[in-house]
């Protein structure tokens, strides 16, 4: 295990410093109201992938309930990607929903047509007609156009921007740790798991969860047969890295050994009757997926064996690349301050066969069975800290990821509260 | 006798078939499995665990996307069976030890 220069990952960040923290970020109103401001209606968020626009037409809308936005994906006419406000600009209306307006919609269609009085938009957002539009005044259809929302792609993942200007592009925004993933074949990865769960707890409450390893042999000790449960020493993460508000975790198997390589009797039955586990299939047998193939930036610190990388993409969108030919996404999106909306996504290639298919079952299955332990801590990690008992925490040298995070969101808070006071610069 | 749901080959595994556990979605085999006293769990397991590559081979005959119905319930069988390993093997229980109300499902996935 070899840490960097000053001792600790935490010291190779100097600025993070050592201290105890406040998770007052996951418990106070007032800093709630102050994190849809300054985070979400500032930063690129994900919302989905081009696969779920196959069409020119295809449209997806997405609720962003902490910047109280909701916004409508389409692929237009030209097949590009787009964004606008999912809001009528007749009365105000909510344009797409299915069922309920807290709902979301998806489709194919040429025209939108808003449910209350009947006005319809085209695929680049003008207004194709008003109803009893000779009843208005001074009336001109092309300054009622749906409007618009910054909104751009990386490599397949559509991300959008609420600010009137954004302050960096999409690529400068996600900066050279992330885009070193370039060239990784997302677009291979077709078969889609998508999962959805409201939650009881802060959204950051959530993602901290899954950016560390320190609680992996603990919690997630029955991930592990028997004989390899360890409650004493446990596993320590081998490879941090910090650029900008991101985050990398990376990994290279328990203790050194990659899963699909150690003994069948220290493996449950399912991974060796299916050959395929809880990190993937055992045998990656495409050429665009060996680790030779891959590009250098998935595996930042070039560790042998490599096993996941974690890169957390601020504020709320995580992609984990598994280094047996798959990969998964988080998203956690706020709709109070004990509780959000998480979306979880595992990708894989199309499966060439029944065999295939069920070593995919088998990972997604192991898989959801771990995030499930994650899912029931958190409520009362909420109500730990909501009793106020404690209200200073300490953080390890394997938790740089918790310490950077909340240091980041309070800094963008502080941001955009300098801001408030001095007008934009 | 009932029209047999699964392969010939697995006629054995007939009545599990019979019980609902040839289940298309995801959601439907997690709360079957959740609904589920241990002794039926393990017997389901005792039965097809053994078959598990057996079922694989008989399946990997034949394209995914053009499978027989009675190969389709055996994919689901399949893919319940995986389910089931977990309570059996990992958690002694049908449900994930400590899992409180943290419960998710599938809300896309593919087909078969």
């Amino acid at each position: 295990m070899t840490k960097p220069a000053e001792g600790s990952w935490t010291g190779h960040y100097p600025e993070l410093g050592t201290g105890l923290v406040s998770y007052a970020d996951s418990i106070s109103p007032e800093l709630y109201e102050l994190e849809g401001e300054a985070i979400f209606k500032r930063a690129w968020l994900n919302v989905g992938r081009v696969d779920q626009l196959p069409r020119k037409g295809s449209f997806f809308t997405k609720n962003i309930a902490a910047a109280r936005s909701s916004v409508v994906i389409l692929r237009d006419l030209d097949g590009e990607v787009r964004g606008f406000h999912n809001v009528c600009r007749h009365r105000g209306n909510k344009l797409l929903w299915d069922h309920s307006p807290n709902s979301t919609a998806q489709g194919v269609c040429r025209q939108f047509t808003c449910k209350y009085h009947g006005w319809r938009y085209g695929l680049d957002g003008t207004l194709c007609f008003a109803l009893q539009e000779e009843e208005f005044f001074d009336f001109d259809k092309n300054d009622f156009g749906l409007v618009p929302v910054h909104c751009d792609v990386w490599e397949g993942f559509i991300f959008v921007n609420l600010d009137r200007e954004p302050r960096q592009s999409l690529r400068e925004f996600l900066g050279p740790m992330v885009t070193g993933m370039e060239g990784y074949p997302f677009g291979l990865m077709t078969e889609r798991y998508a999962y959805e769960a409201s939650v009881n707890a802060n959204w950051k409450i959530f993602l901290d969860a899954f950016q560390e390893y320190y609680h992996a042999s603990i919690l997630h000790s029955q991930q592990q047969v028997s004989q390899l449960r360890n409650f004493d020493t446990a596993f320590k993460v081998p490879y941090f890295q910090l650029d900008g508000p991101h985050r990398v975790i990376s990994t290279g198997g328990w203790k050194g050994t990659p899963r699909h390589l150690m003994a069948e009797e220290l493996m449950y039955p399912i991974e060796v009757a299916a050959e395929a586990g809880l990190l993937g299939r055992w045998h990656v047998d495409r050429e665009e997926l060996k680790v030779e193939n891959l590009p250098p930036g998935v595996n930042p610190g070039g560790l042998d064996p490599w096993s996941v990388s974690t890169f957390n993409i601020f504020p709320n969108f995580v992609i984990l690349l598994y280094e047996r030919g798959w990969y998964l996404t988080y998203r956690y999106w706020p709709t109070s301050v004990r509780t959000h909306d998480w979306e979880t996504e595992y990708w894989f290639p199309a499966s060439r066969s029944p065999r295939e298919r069920i070593q995919h079952e088998v990972t997604a299955a192991m898989s959801k069975e771990a995030g499930i332990q994650d899912m029931a801590t958190l409520d009362g990690t909420q109500q730990g800290l909501e009793s106020g008992a404690v209200d200073r925490f300490p953080l390890s040298d394997q938790e740089i990821t918790v310490r950077h995070f909340h240091q980041v969101v309070a800094d963008w808070v502080q941001d955009h509260q300098r801001e408030q006071a001095v007008g934009r610069p | 006798m009932s029209t047999p749901l699964l392969p010939e080959a697995f006629a054995g595994l007939e009545p599990f078939a019979a019980a609902g556990w040839c289940l298309a979605t995801e959601r439907e085999r997690y709360s079957k499995r959740l609904d589920s006293r241990m002794p039926e769990l393990q017997e389901l397991y005792d039965a097809a665990f053994p078959r598990f590559r057996e079922m694989v081979d008989h399946l990997d005959q034949f394209p995914l996307d053009d499978l027989p119905e009675r190969e389709t319930n055996l994919l689901y069988l399949v893919y319940s069976l995986i389910q089931v390993s977990l309570a059996v093997d990992m958690w002694g229980q049908p449900e994930v030890i400590d899992s409180g109300n943290a419960m998710y499902f599938r809300t896309v996935e593919p087909r078969p």
